[in-house]
């Protein structure tokens, strides 16, 4: 009788389908069911729980639009325990996966006919591909779209192929790619992700999506500020300690807030609003 | 003896705070009612008469705080030491725990602290205070009035058992320090030993069963300052946590017993924190008991830089066997 | 109203037992106080409080959430959980019911844990008022009173008998099962009632009033400089959050067994340096974070999201239990700032 109450903390077995190696560090799973369907329809911006028994569970950024009709991706860094084992997986292998958690960026709604600009850095790509792909496939629906990416070097611009044949092939849209430090091969941009935002000066009449390293908001928020930006048309992501991912089990609580439930996704102006504890 | 009195040590803190020796002072800090005594640092006289105070619920070990405390880059700190946490206060000297140069340790006599648990025990809930200025204890109650207990009766284990009026360490002692003290408190350990081990486990079953890893008595222990804790290593799989089962529970104070082994002065402040009653000092002086059968008389934190038995190799050391083989009964 | 005579308390319990599985609180030894599975002849504690409270009987410290078998690259998934029986706690204090309200907040919200779901359904409180309040009491500054607890069956013991009053349909039915109860009316547990407000007026922390605190008051008090000295001397134990009825914060981990890997949850303290921690840092670095989060939660977040409701009951167990005797109502007193000057 029990086994027909849905419990939120048992997850579904599924399986990898395909792993790319994005980086040096970072590989992109893709995922399906044992059925070949997709787990689960979620929002950009939006997380999963996925666990290796034995291993760890620990909650991921979903980095494929919800317009993905085939599977999901997830873009994993190798930094701790669950993300060495799952680096060293193979296609084929079974992991387990529940949600999607958290609330989404708001694409239905503050996003909808704004011009939008995208600032990642590194790995903080992952949460934002999401909603560059959902607004690229809904393009109607938004203004002009710019987005500004930088990472250590070449080889850690993440989802680069991409990046160069899908993104900058879109003449509908602007990219902006800068790397920390000259490189050979490369004759882009060189310099930090807020410096060169600030070079590109963007009009502040736009809505910002922001998500990387802390030191690179703290600066990009500051240049945004600069540039005559309002806190209220900049949304990022927090990545907290997380177990349960439905706001029980109390880890990844901020003030009166669980970023688990009530983010990941927050306005800067909301963020503000919290204590200093993320 | 001279019972020493709240003010007498306000006097001495604030002659040494005006003289500038030292900067702060780590003393106890009144509570809501007699017992709830709280550890707090001053840094005036006038505070310490506001809030400090010195009476028998002062059981808790300050020589631990002073790890944390000699780090902060905010002068010398004043210390009073009761007879057994000098003991406490050497071992982690010996142990190159914190700078012995930032602490100015003042002993004072201790004629033994009172476990309010006992009082609970005799009158019930309800204590609305305790009068301790003589042996004889009153406890005013809500619903009894005031009860009459013999302190003897009181005391904490570690005090009912007091191994030491000595102090071992100090810069300056007020009163005068004792002696050490024959005892008993190896009595249980050696009824334990007489148990069948059927019996003996069932007894650390028992008693370990209602452990709830709250980790207060690691925490407590002075002897417990690893930088990182194997427990709080989360890749170690037996971290800070609840236990998967049984098995798990008991292992914890296994391995922080064997870890503490003759570094362990028997202060006692594992079993006095334990919100679960649980008497985990006999562990340790299991440990203590051994070691002294073994290798001879050990008392750590006696002096400083001691070398215990288990670090110092000598040819007379008891063979591994015949230790094995005397626990096999 | 139903009465039962103290003298025939055994064939109460034996009579409830054989509807239910039955807990009371016990006399063990040294003073320890513990619910166990009644059995025949097995006395009810006089005691105020168990030490721990009732809350592992919904929020167990461990336990075994589902089970996985792994092969090569393939995972099966066990669903270990299974019905609960109906089960009676006999003698929850007022603070204690109150904090199961608490949990609810956390468990019932959407999405439901069916774990602990599962053993609310089944289970049965049947509360106890107080006749004899501990001085660490303060159930009162969260507006419980101890007279009249809450509960499924509302208890009263007097001197000679125990009054028992059914308040739900869980509660109601039950009783209707009890044929050792016989009918009485409510004059002595009025008169019982009024005893008890009459102690409790006179316990010391009577006064200790949570109205500085609440609902979005963060600001208030995050930043307070009290904040260091309240927790200078915090040892970062659990202690306090183990024995605290509403404290329900968990760790989700997973156990190799001999047969295969079992994922269970257990009780974790937001005091432990681990709590927050992260590969990528530790938003909660020093004990003084780890402190103020516990108490801001209790009398701030929790109050912000659950309108005004405290996460506190006044139960007082970290009153007598923290190893180095601080605790909420000393924070409380020292930032809510009526007490202390």
């Amino acid at each position: 009788m029990m086994n027909n109450i849905k419990e939120p903390l048992i997850p579904n077995v599924c399986v990898i389908t395909d792993i790319r190696q994005d980086t040096p560090d970072v590989k992109t799973f893709r995922v399906l069911t044992l059925d070949g369907k997709k787990p689960f329809i979620h929002k950009p911006g939006q997380c999963a729980m996925l666990s290796m028994p034995g291993i760890g569970e620990a909650l991921f950024s979903i980095t494929s639009s919800p317009t993905n009709t085939e599977y999901v991706e997830f873009s994993i860094k190798k930094c701790g325990c669950v993300t060495s084992w799952l680096h060293a997986a193979e296609v084929g292998q079974q992991i387990t996966v529940r949600g999607p958690y958290g609330n989404g960026f708001p694409v239905e709604t503050e996003f909808k006919g704004q011009d939008m600009l995208f600032i990642a850095g590194g790995i903080g790509l992952a949460p934002v591909r999401s909603v560059i792909n959902y607004v690229r496939d809904n393009r109607a629906n938004y203004g002009k779209v710019d987005i500004v990416y930088g990472s250590r070097s070449k080889d850690d611009l993440v989802f680069y192929k991409e990046i160069i044949d899908e993104w900058v092939a879109d003449s509908s849209i602007n990219v902006h790619l800068t790397i920390d430090r000259e490189q050979e091969g490369w004759d882009g941009h060189v310099g930090f992700v807020p410096t060169y935002v600030k070079e590109l000066g963007f009009e502040p009449n736009k809505t910002a999506v922001l998500c990387g390293p802390p030191i690179m908001i703290k600066f990009t928020l500051q240049g945004l500020g600069e540039l005559g930006f309002d806190k209220k048309q900049v949304y990022t992501t927090l990545e907290l300690r997380m177990k349960c991912g439905i706001g029980k089990c109390g880890r990844c609580n901020v003030g009166s807030k669980y970023v688990c439930k009530d983010g990941p996704v927050f306005r800067m102006d909301q963020l503000d609003a919290l204590p200093d504890e993320y | 003896m001279q019972k020493i009195t709240r003010s007498v040590l306000i006097e001495k803190a604030e002659k040494l705070l005006n003289d500038g020796i030292v900067s702060r002072v780590l003393g106890w800090k009144n509570g809501d009612f007699s017992y709830d005594i709280t550890p707090a640092i001053f840094t005036s006289a006038d505070q310490m008469k506001k809030d400090f105070v010195y009476g028998d619920f002062c059981g808790a070990n300050f020589s631990k705080y002073l790890v944390k405390e000699t780090r902060k880059d905010e002068g010398k700190i004043l210390v009073f030491l009761k007879p057994c946490d000098t003991y406490s206060f050497n071992q982690l000297l010996t142990e190159h725990r914190f700078d012995r140069e930032k602490v100015y340790a003042v002993g004072i006599p201790c004629d033994g602290m009172i476990d309010i648990n006992k009082i609970k025990l005799a009158v019930g809930d309800g204590i609305v205070s305790v009068d301790t200025d003589s042996e004889v204890i009153k406890v005013n109650t809500l619903y009894d009035g005031v009860k009459e207990l013999a302190k003897n009766d009181l005391l904490l284990e570690r005090c009912a058992n007091c191994k030491s009026k000595k102090h071992v360490a100090f810069d300056e002692l007020i009163g005068e320090t004792g002696e050490t003290l024959e005892n008993n408190r190896f009595d249980q350990v050696a009824e334990l030993e007489k148990m069948s081990a059927d019996e003996r486990f069932a007894f650390w079953q028992n008693e370990l069963s209602r452990c709830i890893r709250c980790n207060a008595c690691r925490d407590a222990c002075p002897a417990c300052t690893c930088e990182k804790c194997v427990f709080d290593n989360p890749n170690s799989g037996v971290e800070n946590k609840s236990p998967a089962n049984s098995f798990e529970e008991q292992m914890f104070h296994i391995i922080r017993a064997f870890h503490v082994a003759g570094r362990c002065t028997d202060c006692g402040e594992c079993s006095r924190v334990c919100p679960q009653h649980i008497p985990l000092h006999l562990l340790n002086r299991k440990f203590i008991k051994d070691i002294n059968e073994f290798y001879g008389e050990y008392q750590a934190g006696e002096e400083v830089g001691s070398r215990a038995p288990l670090v110092n190799y000598t040819k007379e050391d008891i063979e591994p066997i015949d230790a094995v083989n005397k626990g096999d009964k | 109203m139903k009465k039962c005579l103290l003298s025939n308390s055994n064939a109460l319990f034996n009579e409830i037992s054989k509807n239910a599985k039955l807990y009371i609180p016990v006399d063990l030894e040294k003073g320890r106080v513990a619910y166990k599975e009644f059995s025949d002849g097995m006395v009810m504690s006089d005691a105020l409080k168990t030490d721990r409270s009732a809350k592992d009987f919904f929020f167990p410290q461990t336990e075994t959430l589902m089970a996985f078998k792994t092969a090569g690259k393939s995972i099966e998934i066990t669903d270990t959980r299974s019905e609960t029986e109906d089960f009676v706690i006999f003698g929850v204090r007022a603070c204690d019911v109150k904090s199961i309200e608490v949990l609810d907040k956390v468990f019932l919200a959407e999405p439901v844990d069916s774990y602990y779901q599962n053993r609310r359904e089944h289970g049965i409180i049947v509360s106890m008022a107080c006749s004899k309040p501990s001085e660490t009491c303060f159930c009162q500054t969260f507006g419980i009173d101890a007279s009249m607890p809450e509960g499924d069956i509302v208890c009263y013991k007097t001197n000679d008998a125990l009054y028992l009053d059914g308040k739900t349909e869980k509660g109601k039915a039950l009783i209707e099962k009890l044929g050792v109860l016989e009918d009485c009316n409510d004059d002595v547990v009025k008169e019982e009632q009024q005893k008890i407000k009459e102690i409790l007026n006179k316990l010391p922390l009577k006064d200790l009033k949570a109205d500085a605190f609440g609902k979005d008051k963060t600001d208030e008090f995050f930043n307070r400089p009290e904040w260091k000295t309240l927790s200078e001397s915090c040892l970062g134990c659990g202690t306090c959050t183990f024995v605290c009825p509403t404290c329900q914060c968990y760790d989700i981990k997973d156990f190799k067994t001999k047969t295969g890997v079992e994922r269970f949850r257990c009780w974790d303290s937001c005091m432990y340096s681990d709590f927050t921690k992260m590969s990528a840092g530790q938003p909660r670095l020093t004990q003084l974070e780890r402190f103020r989060q516990r108490f801001m939660h209790k009398l701030v977040y929790f109050p912000t999201n659950n309108d005004g409701m405290f996460s506190c009951v006044g139960c007082g167990r970290c009153v007598a239990k923290c190893p180095i005797s601080m605790n909420i109502v000393k924070v409380m007193k020292t930032l809510g700032g009526k007490d202390d000057e």
